[in-house]
């Protein structure tokens, strides 16, 4: 499926196995996290919605193996996975996903606006679209100090239908800032399918428009995911400007939990979960070549497990927030001048 | 003191600021080349190369990537060319810069600031005249300020630039060639605090931007007629000091509010609610708000100066709450 991704070299292989059962566990953590929130969800613990990303696990964790505590990300409604991978508490998303004071906004995001800024996690966003000029600031930051941080933007393939795709991208090519911008394709936004809605067949096309590189790779192979991300990660830190990489995968869960998915069929649903799983495909490909052992692997799924529950017993536990807290936070009050 | 233009001095605060703060940058369009659309960025390129950066045509990119700096260390000073364009960046004011420091408990500090240079000039019609505070008022989190001569615009840029949270600042184009005293030591004109530009005892006028200066053309002419207004120079319309106008209002126990901007829905409608429920049993007349009519700006100069808000329309509403000329 990939554009080009044979001049990519392996950098996977020269992983150490520590490294490349990481990439495993953070898929494991993700998918454990999302499947005990979907129960919690309907079991009523936890209010509002909640967007999934069961089933997307291998880009942000190929993606996020690759970068440094410093460098930033935006993610999107869809965020708890680029969260997790990106170094955020799980106890501490838990609690703000139950509303809860310690959660990571004490209670005023929610699953759509975790932000964990000492990890460089700018923050999901309730509006399609929203992260792709956060992104651009961030690199401008980048620029302007002369780090050799980096900037990655998540967004679906319906936010790559928004404006603020097109003014992002020119902006950061013109500067050649550091940003990655990372379409996750996964077939939907919502209801409407990218075959309909998004007007080519690779987003990544769109990456002529902007004279930047621009790729697709399969999004559920956490092993292509990392490679290619570890080389445009390096070509970022060396200051050759945004690259646009699409990675292909599958939303398996409705768009939140309790879509009732009238526009897909349960037949697609189940081959693309029994087929293209990226935690079986990995598992099978280290167990294949012995990267891994089975008892490795069911410890990796027992750890996450109680590491979840731990999370739940702390949100559960964890009081609410006081009424009027809700009048705090608005603005800074360093050196304020504001009577 | 020396005498300089508003422009002027609004140079002058950014490059104190940059010189000052290695962090602070200014982009937007036409700055570098050409030193801004007004004037008020020349020579600012030469003196802080790297610093000065112009932008595609592409305001959401813009104000969205000044949010991005700002949440990761830098301090922006985004240019919206005109404030009537703020429409085109709407999202990334509203649904990101005013929230983003609420929605995310506390964790960012977005130390940025928006220029607008807003306001009527005579033949730039309806998308190129407005003054749109009153699209901001309603949005919890962001810092409204509108100079009204060099010296406040001067500190009030300063303040903004070294404030921690969100500041628009809204400069009135006819204002930019217009010269002032401005002190020569530094100061800082602080957020929040408006200034008492006339002490009178009979109606007090809460005005900010160019409309201090008709309510100053109006005072004189109404003087003459033996009425003293009071007039209290916002210099903040949000988070706007309440104190200054009620302490004023408790004396002449009547008020108005004046800004070019559209009456209806517009800042004063809020300033105007919360002057009467702080002093109600204090006013002696209803208050009344002087502004554009509801209706966008006209190109056709007898059309526009049937809109806009002039120095007679102040005069009658000072002779209005007086109970001396009917409505
Ligand atoms: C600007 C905006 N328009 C519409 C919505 C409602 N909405 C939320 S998610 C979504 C679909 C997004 O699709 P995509 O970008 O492909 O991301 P995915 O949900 O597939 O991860 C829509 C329409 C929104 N939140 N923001
Ligand atoms: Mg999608």
């Amino acid at each position: 499926m990939g554009v080009r991704i044979k001049e990519f070299p392996n950098a996977f292989l020269e992983l150490t196995s520590q490294g490349k059962k990481e990439l495993l566990r953070t898929m494991i953590r993700i998918r454990s996290f999302e499947t005990r929130v979907e129960e919690l969800f309907l079991a009523k613990r936890i209010p509002g919605f909640v967007h999934l990303y069961i089933g997307e696990e291998a880009i942000a964790a190929g993606i996020m193996a690759n970068l440094r505590k410093n460098d930033w990300i935006t993610s999107t409604h869809r965020g708890h996975g680029h969260a997790l991978a990106k170094g955020a508490q799980m106890t501490r998303m838990m609690a703000e996903l139950y509303g809860k004071r310690s959660g990571y906004c004490k209670g005023k995001g929610g699953s759509m606006h975790i932000a964990d800024f000492s990890v460089g996690m700018l923050g999901a966003n309730g509006v399609v679209g929203g992260g792709f000029t956060i992104a651009v600031g961030a690199g401008m930051t980048a620029w302007m100090k002369k780090t050799d941080q980096v900037a990655i933007c998540f967004f679906g393939d319906g936010a790559s239908n928004r404006g603020t795709f097109h003014e992002a991208l020119n902006m950061a090519a013109i500067w050649k800032l550091p940003v990655l911008f990372i379409n996750e394709n996964n077939l939907y936004a919502s209801t409407t399918p990218a075959s309909y809605g998004v007007a080519v067949s690779r987003i990544s096309d769109r990456a002529a428009g902007y004279g930047i590189d621009g790729y697709t790779v399969d999004g559920n192979n956490v092993v292509e995911v990392y490679n290619v991300s570890h080389t445009l990660i390096d070509r970022l830190r060396s200051g050759k400007g945004p690259i646009l990489l699409e990675c292909r995968t599958y939303r398996v869960k409705g768009h939140y939990v309790g879509d009732p998915e009238k526009y897909r069929t349960r037949e697609e649903v189940k081959n693309q979960a029994e087929e293209n799983d990226p935690i079986k495909r990995y598992t099978s490909y280290l167990l294949e070549h012995s990267f891994i052992q089975p008892e490795e692997i069911d410890l990796l799924w027992k750890e996450a497990k109680e590491e979840v529950e731990a999370a739940v017993r702390y949100a559960e536990e964890d009081p609410y927030p006081e009424p009027d807290e809700a009048i705090q936070d608005l603005f800074s009050s360093d050196q304020e001048v504001l009577v | 003191m020396s005498i300089i233009s508003f422009s002027e001095a609004t140079l002058q605060a950014m490059i104190e600021e940059m010189e000052r703060d290695s962090t602070v940058f200014v982009m937007g369009e036409d700055i570098a080349r050409q030193g801004g659309i007004f004037g008020q960025f020349k020579g600012l390129p030469d003196r802080f190369p790297g610093r000065v950066l112009d932008t595609p045509i592409s305001e959401t990119a813009i104000i969205g990537s000044a949010l991005g700096a700002a949440l990761t260390g830098l301090r922006p000073v985004a240019d919206m060319h005109f404030a009537d364009f703020i429409s085109v960046a709407y999202d990334e004011l509203v649904n990101q810069i005013a929230k983003n420091r609420y929605m995310f408990g506390g964790q960012a500090d977005i130390p940025l600031v928006v220029r607008a240079p807003d306001g009527i000039v005579p033949g730039a019609a309806a998308q190129h005249s407005q003054s749109v505070e009153g699209w901001l008022m309603n949005i919890p989190g962001l810092i409204l300020v509108s100079p009204s001569s060099p010296a406040t615009a001067k500190g009030l840029l300063k303040s903004a630039i070294r404030s921690n949270n969100p500041v628009i600042f809204f400069e009135h184009k006819l204002l930019y060639p217009q010269k002032g005293e401005v002190p020569d030591k530094e100061y800082l004109t602080p957020l929040g605090k408006a200034e008492v530009r006339r002490a009178g005892k009979d109606v007090t006028i809460a005005t900010y931007s160019i409309m201090v200066q008709k309510a100053l053309e109006a005072a004189q002419t109404l003087s003459r007629e033996g009425i003293e207004v009071e007039i209290i120079d916002l210099l903040t319309i949000k988070p706007f000091d309440l104190e200054t106008i009620v302490t004023s209002v408790r004396k002449t126990h009547r008020c108005i509010v004046a800004h070019e901007g559209v009456v209806h829905g517009g800042a004063g409608a809020e300033i105007a609610a919360q002057i009467q429920q702080e002093a109600f049993f204090h006013l002696d007349a209803p208050i009344l708000r002087v502004g554009t009519k509801n209706v966008p700006i006209p190109f056709s100069p007898p059309l526009l100066e049937y809109v806009a808000p002039k120095v007679a329309d102040i005069e009658k509403a000072v002779k209005q709450v007086l109970y001396r000329e009917e409505n």
